[in-house]
């Protein structure tokens, strides 16, 4: 059972095994665990960002396509739902709409700049991409009687995925895990869920990135996948297997734009208003990247590791620099330095470092070690004959 | 036009003489093509000016992407951190000048004067600071552009966010000497002063680039080491120190092109390279990575049609270089002067 749903491609390594298990089950009932709004968005938005990680991960980790676009797929979903949400009004016939329209557009575009950049060298992709995405931005931001320019969209979801329905006539009880940790009141961490539309939404979310993540990694795998494998290490090689690596890494972008198109429609529901900074910016590319660099490229388990992390880190390192500002007042540059607004630059440290340090990320890692502890434990232990360990991708 | 340029002994039929002319020069046939159709679309007198702006721009754009261009060329490192080195430029040439002006023992001398030690400050610091993030951050990960893409992305984080550090979030206004402000009439045509002192100093900057690799021995170098690297190694030349000496002017340069682009828009802001990057990149892939003859053109292309399009389709004017380039790559895939030849 479990190896089906995994498709065999286990964490391999306890700490990692373990970590994906506590945060699964933190999404699963995060709404009953940490009440406020602001953890709901925290949690919507650990589900969302996985999607879009996990599907960047396919293209960086697995074929090595260096992608700028990745967040425009994401804004392409969320537009096309936002305007037929608008324009049709809050139906289901609308999101049906929205979302056939968010995707084929995705394939559209992925596959029209697939076709005349993928046939040249790597790195004209991310150029291409970059050029692209700049460009639809202003596209997005010029037209705005059609797309609410800078302003963006606020638009309404049919009633029952909004905040305003409940399912249940009284409130479910919910335990308050960290104030629980912070005050030890048993009794006081109780509080009221209201199974409200938002509830619901948010279960959408999260049984689409679990499906996201399972599909995904029975796709990458399988042939499909192995062969994407084969043109990151060497294309040359693959072509002259016989494979033609134009096709697989063509398909690879266009099931790539559309699971980010796809996350995007969701994201539009789950957040009822988008603007191009909430959903095109390069910001947003950036992060992603972040996040799919820092979890470790070419895993899957790394976009949910690396996503949990980035997201809770812009959330929190923020609260812990102010304490390391006001520590530092004295010095003004160091201060200025350790700003909460400056998160950004200690993640770019952080990150240039990892990239540096631990090319392959969190996962890479953990994976790395648990690889030299069964080495080790083979090698003193001569009862048992030394076990290969099998190759880790990535 | 350019079939007219391309003349042969042989007298072969016009169709192949066409077809010769458009491989061997096709950034003369693009410039003169993206010309002639908007002389059809708006009137003389707009046109010339239009020209003249898009040149300014366009020279501009080439100073900024020259640098850029020139480092991936020479060493296969896609710098993704140039924008940032732009808007530092434009930081530290603004505080040197607004210094400077603001200094009453130099009230006397005339504003224009002072953007001389303003650039050199800037060129000095710029290639102080490449000099640096080549040792820092590009050394380690030579020959692998995945790092180097992440590692550029990360350092144009660290970049952008201490120039908030240094200089605040805030836009600077930076207005332009007297004798650069306002414009000339000539023939019912008015020219900007400024637009005209942007073309010539980019005429000379390109000059003087292919003056530098066409006749000088660190300009041989760096054609053999563009052509190929491993033999200029074993040639006896320490090409490392040639990647840190490039990368530096390369850098330099970018820097130079933010203050220029600076005292061009009279303001100052932390995303102007990020803004700027991307025409930059346009500029370099559809020149053709690499290559600087290719980068000047292209750049003058997308600045006449950037002007252009500014007029007839404002909405589409950023837009409208994106699809150029989208159609030059579907023409020629490897831009319009491929990467040898410098």
């Amino acid at each position: 059972m479990m190896h089906r749903l995994l498709s065999g491609d286990y964490p391999r390594s306890a700490v990692l095994s373990t970590l994906v298990v506590v945060i699964v089950l933190a999404l699963a009932f995060a709404p009953f665990l940490f009440p406020g709004p602001l953890a709901y968005r925290t949690y919507s938005s650990i589900c969302l960002f996985t999607m879009l990680v996990l599907s960047y991960d396919i293209l960086l980790g697995y074929t090595r396509i260096i992608s700028f676009a990745h967040a425009m797929f994401y804004g392409i979903g969320a537009y096309a739902m936002a305007i037929a949400l608008r324009d049709i009004g809050p139906n289901w016939t609308a999101m049906a709409v929205g979302m056939t329209a968010g995707l084929t557009t995705a394939l559209a575009v992925a596959f029209v700049i697939a076709l005349f950049s993928l046939r040249v060298r790597a790195v004209f992709f991310a150029l291409v991409t970059l050029a692209v995405a700049v460009g639809f931005m202003t596209l997005v931001s010029k037209l705005y009687t059609f797309t609410g320019g800078e302003d963006g969209i606020a638009f309404q979801v049919p009633f029952v995925l909004g905040p305003g329905y409940t399912f249940t006539e009284s409130p479910v009880p919910g335990f308050d895990l960290v104030g629980f940790l912070g005050s030890g009141d048993l009794a006081g961490s109780v509080f009221d869920v209201r199974t409200s539309g938002a509830l619901l939404v948010y279960y959408v979310l999260f049984v689409a990135a679990i499906g996201v993540f399972l599909a995904l990694l029975r796709m990458m795998n399988s042939p499909f996948g192995r062969v994407c494998q084969a043109i990151r290490e060497n294309e040359f090689r693959a072509e002259a297997l016989g494979y033609r690596t134009v096709v697989f890494r063509t398909i690879n972008v266009c099931i790539s734009a559309m699971i980010a198109a796809f996350a995007g429609a969701l994201a539009a529901v789950s957040l009822r208003y988008i603007s191009p900074d909430a959903v095109l910016s390069f910001d947003l590319m950036v992060n992603i990247l972040l996040m799919t660099v820092i979890g470790g490229m070419g895993t899957l388990y790394g976009a949910i590791v690396g996503t949990t992390l980035f997201v809770l880190a812009e959330t929190y390192l923020q609260s812990l620099l102010a304490l390391a500002h006001d520590a530092s007042a004295p010095l003004p540059l160091l201060a200025a330095m350790l700003d909460p607004e400056r998160w950004y630059l200690w993640l770019g440290v952080l990150f240039v470092l990892s990239v540096y340090f631990f090319p392959r990320g969190i996962v890479g890692q953990l994976r790395a070690r648990a690889r030299r502890r069964a080495h080790r434990r083979a090698t003193t232990d001569a009862a048992n004959p030394p076990q290969n360990p099998s190759e880790t991708p990535g | 036009m350019s079939e007219t340029t391309q003349g042969s002994p042989a007298r072969p039929s016009w169709r192949t003489r066409i077809a010769a002319a458009l491989e061997a020069r096709p950034h003369y046939l693009l410039l003169g093509l993206v010309a002639v159709i908007a002389l059809f679309v708006m009137p003389l007198n707009v046109w010339v000016s239009l020209t003249v702006a898009g040149l300014a721009m366009g020279l501009i754009l080439f100073v900024v992407s020259s640098g850029m261009t020139l480092i991936f060329g020479l060493m296969g490192v896609l710098n993704l951190a140039h924008g940032a080195f732009i808007t530092v430029g434009a930081y530290i040439g603004a505080s040197v000048f607004l210094m400077l002006a603001g200094w009453p023992a130099l009230a006397a001398v005339s504003q224009a004067l002072l953007i001389i030690p303003a650039a050199l400050a800037t060129l000095a610091a710029a290639a102080l600071l490449g000099l640096v993030f080549e040792r820092v951050f590009i050394k380690p990960v030579y020959d692998d552009h995945l790092r180097q893409i992440l590692v550029t992305v990360g350092g144009a984080i660290i970049i952008a966010e201490l120039i908030v550090v240094f200089w605040g979030a805030h836009e600077i206004p930076l207005p332009r000497p007297d004798v650069l402000r306002g414009a000339f009439v000539f023939g019912g045509v008015a020219f900007e002063k400024y637009r005209l002192f942007a073309v010539g100093v980019g005429l000379a900057v390109y000059w003087g680039m292919l003056a530098v690799i066409q006749y000088t021995r660190v300009g041989l170098l760096i054609r053999a080491g563009v052509e190929n690297g491993e033999m200029v190694q074993a040639l006896g030349y320490r090409i490392k120190l040639l990647f840190i000496a490039v990368f530096a002017a390369g850098t330099a340069l970018g820097a130079f092109g933010g203050v220029l682009w600076g005292f061009y828009e009279e303001l100052i802001h932390i995303e102007m390279g990020e803004h700027l990057l991307v025409d930059v990149i346009i500029v370099i892939i559809m020149g053709g990575l690499g290559s600087i003859t290719g980068c000047f053109y292209s750049a003058l292309v997308v600045g006449l049609l950037t002007n252009y399009m500014g007029f007839v389709a404002p909405t589409f004017s950023e837009f409208s270089s994106i699809v150029l380039m989208v159609l030059v790559l579907m023409w020629r895939p490897q831009g319009l002067i491929p990467v040898v030849k410098v």
